[in-house]
């Protein structure tokens, strides 16, 4: 049944009051005709008896109160799937933007999705091998992790999210992989560069993007992630593909987020952000997962940056909670030149333990990896400690792990860009740096894998 | 006159606002529209009902019917509770699995116990006594480690006129007890509502430590069995992994795990390891003995709020029978997130930081629930209930007010260090910020099942603890080079307390688990290296051969001496002696 008004009561910024409704529902999609003969779309954010609060998804540019029809479409908003999504390019509104026909729809899903039952999840333990080493090595990412890059202005986010894009896989298998990804927010050049990536290399055969601009509508924003999740959610669990989600950039969906909860009126917490801005982010994010019994998975990725390089800004802070841990991205080693520059200290991966060892990467992984950080440490304490007494005043030990931490970030950390290393060669590099280390300052190793790995050249 | 059938004039996300509604009470439960999802009424304005839905609201709108239940929310407690893993509302996991599949859909109903599962009913009584509230009937055994004991619930007291052995359901009759002439059923399964504390007789000071097996909290920041704490710190630095260890090994005899607004991926790794792991002290799985709410971060948000409760009743419940219980809320931040969700949306006016004023009222209310009691019950049993409570505050700063409202009723506080989780010092609970006030409440039972050297060697670890932070201040000045060889001392030693006791592996299959008379030993080496060294020194021994003695290593090896494999302490011990020959 198609119910369309004449009563649009007036309209503030994305909100539209529309006023003498009946028997409308909560989260329905709506379609406004402007006078001009425009259609756009929106969804009901509130409902009392006679008056519906819709919240536009394209702007309310040349919307009158007088000549505007709106439409209530009786559904919630849906994403058209079947396997053609796969190579294909669509707005942020999941219209098609690659001249492409639209999408004969296999089946209709409600874009929000339901969230997936704690008991029917399995644990992620599938070793992912990105061939960056301070990954790899040191932030091991599994199937069906999610795993943000913080990243700030002027950083190369971009470049090690399509490296890992490029060179993703899990070691000694072939399976269905495919790439999703959501552009919300970012510049014109930024998103061409993902997708001139994506076309060299031939990987847009198994990719489908979203885009939405910088100067498209910024409300659209909020509806982009979810498209890309719920195309994801059905080539992973109804078609057993291994899909990768790349988000970019958070922070622009966020803004959004604060720009409707503005204009509600809503009580704002901290920044301006609404309350539920964590509740709102876990929804996108938890959707990542494995689930038993399903071959497939969803592996999520997003990035963004954090307001003035700060780990404590709510976006960061609060996709730090919900995160299986985080990549940080360091401008100290940017400024050194080091490419990518990972600042492994504060980075993490919650989920490593589970996907590394024995006859996943290798036994000693764990150990190294621990005894890597731990000294990696101390060698940068020991550079403070330089600066302010000088190398001279440091003890014979502290200037061992001075220059640990020297050799560390320039031949662990940094790589090319189009450097793929094996799980082997990073850790090879590893133990060559240990070596330097006397061995009985290795407390974190067991006694075994030293005499196995820290003799042999 | 015909009363109205309630209907919905308003929908604002999980909000719903009901007109209609003469009769409904607060915390009422409810079911809206014919899709019957649950909610429950957060306030009442003349014949206008406020009521949070605790499942997504979309396709629902004004003029859909409310059915009121005239019921608070309860949660059903009887035996089958144990090894169960529930939602926000104790709707039971695996069954909304078996209803909708991997992903949960909405209005689903589902009982919290199996109502047709038969259980063997031993009968503790015999026809002819007199019982009243909290006097146990029978027993259950409901796993091989937990005798679920029936108790006479609240209100019904009388003369046993019929019991009787058998297999019985949690619905059908086990006893009947005479009232007044009347006659009452009584059953095993009970409901209580989830915002109401459950009543005992006596609440009295914690005596005994909950030991949990990490060296750091049991040693230095212990928590007693009846006792509260809490674990803030940001994310990263290691909450969930600290309460996943002490869920793990702590000597309580139930555990109620309440993962509120968490992640999905740690609860299936809690649902997929407790199965597995087995208890340190019985070799059953510890499933067992666990009781899990899980109420990821993508569940609806007022089912996040309801979590808590419903976890800290069931294991009140526990209490009731006598048993140690410990609960574990992660994240307790989650759940003041849910509390300003609604009250935002209920248009309060806001405390501090959006929260609502009542916001420290609510936390001192859950921790109160705590404590050591004797229940209700001729026999006297005494049960405890523990809290630990996870804080996630935003930036880890913890002038939040969750954290400070939190820090106001808990006596143990465990303060997560970003610094200390970037050097991957795991437990990464900071020494210089944590604080226990169970230190003097736990002596005696040191003293009388440990040895009383713990108590001091304790002190005196944490005093070279302080004192290494002033040298190391003092150190960054100056040089360490210029601070005396006995201070030097200090900072090697401490040194060792942090890297060789206090650093403790959750992933390796020894070192994740210490006992207390572990611990002792442990701690009893350190500082005998300690006493020895400064003695050798003023004897004007090289403080370079002091340093680097060879037994040191060994020293740093004392974690991973199996737990059956004590006698090795004391070798280790004689060789220390020796090498300063």
């Amino acid at each position: 049944m198609l119910r369309e008004y004449l009563t649009v009561e007036s309209v503030s910024g994305p909100l539209v009051v529309v006023g003498k409704t009946e028997n409308i529902k909560y989260a329905e999609l709506v379609e406004v005709e402007f006078s001009d003969g425009a259609v756009r779309r929106g969804k009901v954010l509130e409902i009392s008896e006679d008056k519906a609060l819709v919240q536009m998804f394209e702007g309310t540019l040349g919307l009158d109160v007088a000549g505007s029809k709106v439409r209530f479409l009786g559904r919630t908003q849906e994403l058209a799937v079947s396997p053609d999504l796969v190579g294909r390019i669509f707005d942020g509104a999941g219209r098609p933007a690659d001249k492409g026909p639209d999408i004969i729809a296999a089946k209709r899903l409600d874009i929000n999705g339901n969230p997936i039952n704690p008991s029917s999840r399995a644990y992620p333990s599938e070793f992912i091998q990105t061939g960056v080493s301070t990954i790899d090595g040191m932030n091991p990412l599994v199937r069906g992790q999610k795993l943000p890059i913080f990243s700030a202005a002027g950083l190369p986010h971009a470049r090690l999210a399509a490296q890992i894009a490029r060179q993703a896989k899990v070691l000694g298998k072939n399976e269905a992989f495919a790439v999703v990804f959501a552009a919300m927010g970012i510049t014109f050049e930024e998103s061409d560069f993902f997708i001139r990536g994506f076309r060299d290399t031939g990987a847009i055969e198994r990719s489908t993007l979203f885009i939405n601009l910088a100067n498209d509508p910024a409300i659209e924003r909020i509806s982009t992630p979810r498209l890309a999740l719920t195309c994801a959610e059905y080539l992973a669990f109804d078609l057993d593909m291994h899909v990768l989600v790349i988000l970019v950039d958070m922070t622009f969906y966020c803004e959004s987020l604060r720009e409707i909860s503005a204009a509600r009126k809503e009580i704002p917490g901290r920044r301006g952000y609404p309350g539920y801005l964590y509740t709102d982010l876990a929804t996108l994010y938890e959707r990542a997962g494995r689930i038993k019994g399903k071959p497939g998975s969803i592996t999520l990725l997003p990035v963004l940056t954090m307001p003035e390089d700060d780990k404590t800004h709510p976006i960061p802070d609060l996709t730090g909670y919900i995160t299986e841990g985080q990549i940080i991205l360091s401008r100290e080693l940017h400024r050194k030149g080091i490419y990518p520059p990972v600042d492994v200290l504060p980075s993490l991966s919650r989920l490593k333990d589970k996907g590394i060892g024995s006859q996943k990467t290798r036994e000693d992984h764990s150990d190294v990896l621990n005894q890597l950080f731990a000294c990696y440490a101390k060698g940068k304490e020991a550079r403070e400690l330089a600066v302010i007494l000088g190398e001279a005043a440091l003890s014979d030990l502290d200037k061992l792990y001075l220059k640990f931490a020297s050799n560390f970030e320039d031949s662990f950390v940094r790589q090319e860009e189009s450097e793929e290393r094996s799980i082997e060669e990073t850790l090879g590099i590893g133990w060559s740096l240990l070596r330097e280390i006397p061995r009985q300052e290795l407390k974190r190793i067991r006694e075994d894998y030293l005499n196995r790995y820290y003799a042999v050249e | 006159m015909m009363t109205k059938q309630p209907n919905i004039i308003k929908v604002s996300g999980p909000l719903v606002v009901a007109k209609h509604c003469q009769g409904a009470k607060m915390y009422d439960m409810v079911r809206v529209s014919d899709k019957r999802l649950i909610g429950e009424i957060l306030e009442l304005k003349g014949e206008l009902a406020y009521i949070q839905v605790y499942e997504e609201t979309s396709g629902i709108g004004p003029g859909e019917p409310v059915y009121l239940t005239n019921e608070p929310l309860s949660v059903e407690l009887g035996p089958g509770l144990a090894s169960s893993i529930y939602d926000g509302i104790q709707r039971p996991l695996n069954l909304l699995r078996d209803k909708s599949g991997d992903f949960i859909s909405r209005g689903l109903d589902v009982a919290g116990l199996d109502h047709q599962r038969k259980w063997h009913f031993y009968p503790a009584l015999k026809a002819g006594e007199q019982v009243n509230p909290g006097d146990i009937v029978g027993t259950v055994d409901e796993t091989p480690l937990i005798k679920h004991k029936i108790m006479v619930p609240l209100g019904v007291s009388g003369e046993i006129v019929e019991i009787k052995e058998g297999d019985f359901n949690v619905t059908e009759s086990v006893a009947r007890i005479k009232h007044d002439a009347k006659i009452k059923d009584i059953t095993m399964l009970q409901r209580w509502p989830v915002r109401k504390e459950r009543p005992v007789k006596e609440k009295f000071a914690p005596l005994e430590p909950l030991t949990t097996g990490q060296r750091v909290i049991d040693t230095f920041f212990p928590i007693a069995k009846g006792g509260t704490a809490c674990i803030p710190g940001p994310f990263g630095a290691g909450k969930t992994v600290t309460m996943h260890e002490v869920a793990k090994w702590s000597d309580a005899q139930i555990i109620v795990y309440v993962a509120c607004g968490e992640r999905g991926n740690e609860c299936a790794d809690l649902l997929l390891s407790f199965p597995e792991l087995k208890d340190p002290r019985t070799g059953r799985p510890l499933l067992e003995r666990t009781v899990i709410v899980a109420n990821t971060s993508n569940m609806p948000v007022a089912a996040r709020e309801a979590s808590i409760y419903t976890g800290i009743t069931i294991a009140e419940y526990f209490r009731d029978m006598g048993y140690s219980v410990a609960v574990m809320a992660d994240s307790t931040s989650r759940w003041a997130e849910a509390l300003r969700e609604m009250s935002g949306r209920l248009e309060e006016m806001p405390g501090e930081e959006g929260y609502p004023a009542y916001l420290s009222s609510r936390i001192a209310e859950f921790y109160e629930r705590a404590g050591k009691v004797t229940c209700l019950g001729k026999d006297s049993r005494s049960g405890a209930l523990s809290i630990m409570g996870a804080v996630s505050p935003p930036g880890g700063d913890i002038s939040d007010p969750v954290v400070q409202a939190t820090l106001r009723v808990v006596k143990v506080f465990w303060g997560l260090d970003d610094k200390l989780a970037n050097s991957r010092h795991f437990p990464a609970i900071n020494w210089l910020l944590s604080y226990s006030l169970y230190h003097n409440n736990l002596r005696d039972f040191l003293k009388d099942n440990i040895c009383e050297e713990f108590i001091v060697l304790k002190r005196e670890a944490m005093r070279l603890l302080e004192e290494e932070a002033s040298l190391l201040e003092i150190a960054r000045l100056v040089g360490i080079e210029s601070l005396s060889f006995e201070d030097r001392l200090v900072l090697e030693v401490a040194k060792s307390i942090r890297e060789d006791f206090l650093h403790q592996n959750a992933f390796h299959e020894v070192d994740t688990y210490t006992s207390l008379k572990k611990q002792y030993l442990m701690l009893k080496v350190v500082m005998l290296y300690y006493a020895l060294s400064k003695a050798k020194l003023k004897e004007g021994v090289d403080f370079e051969k002091i340093v680097g003695l060879v037994v040191r290593e060994k020293i740093s090896r004392l974690k991973y001496i199996p737990e059956g494999n004590l006698g090795e302490f004391i070798k280790i011990e004689e060789e220390l002696r020796k090498s300063y020959a």
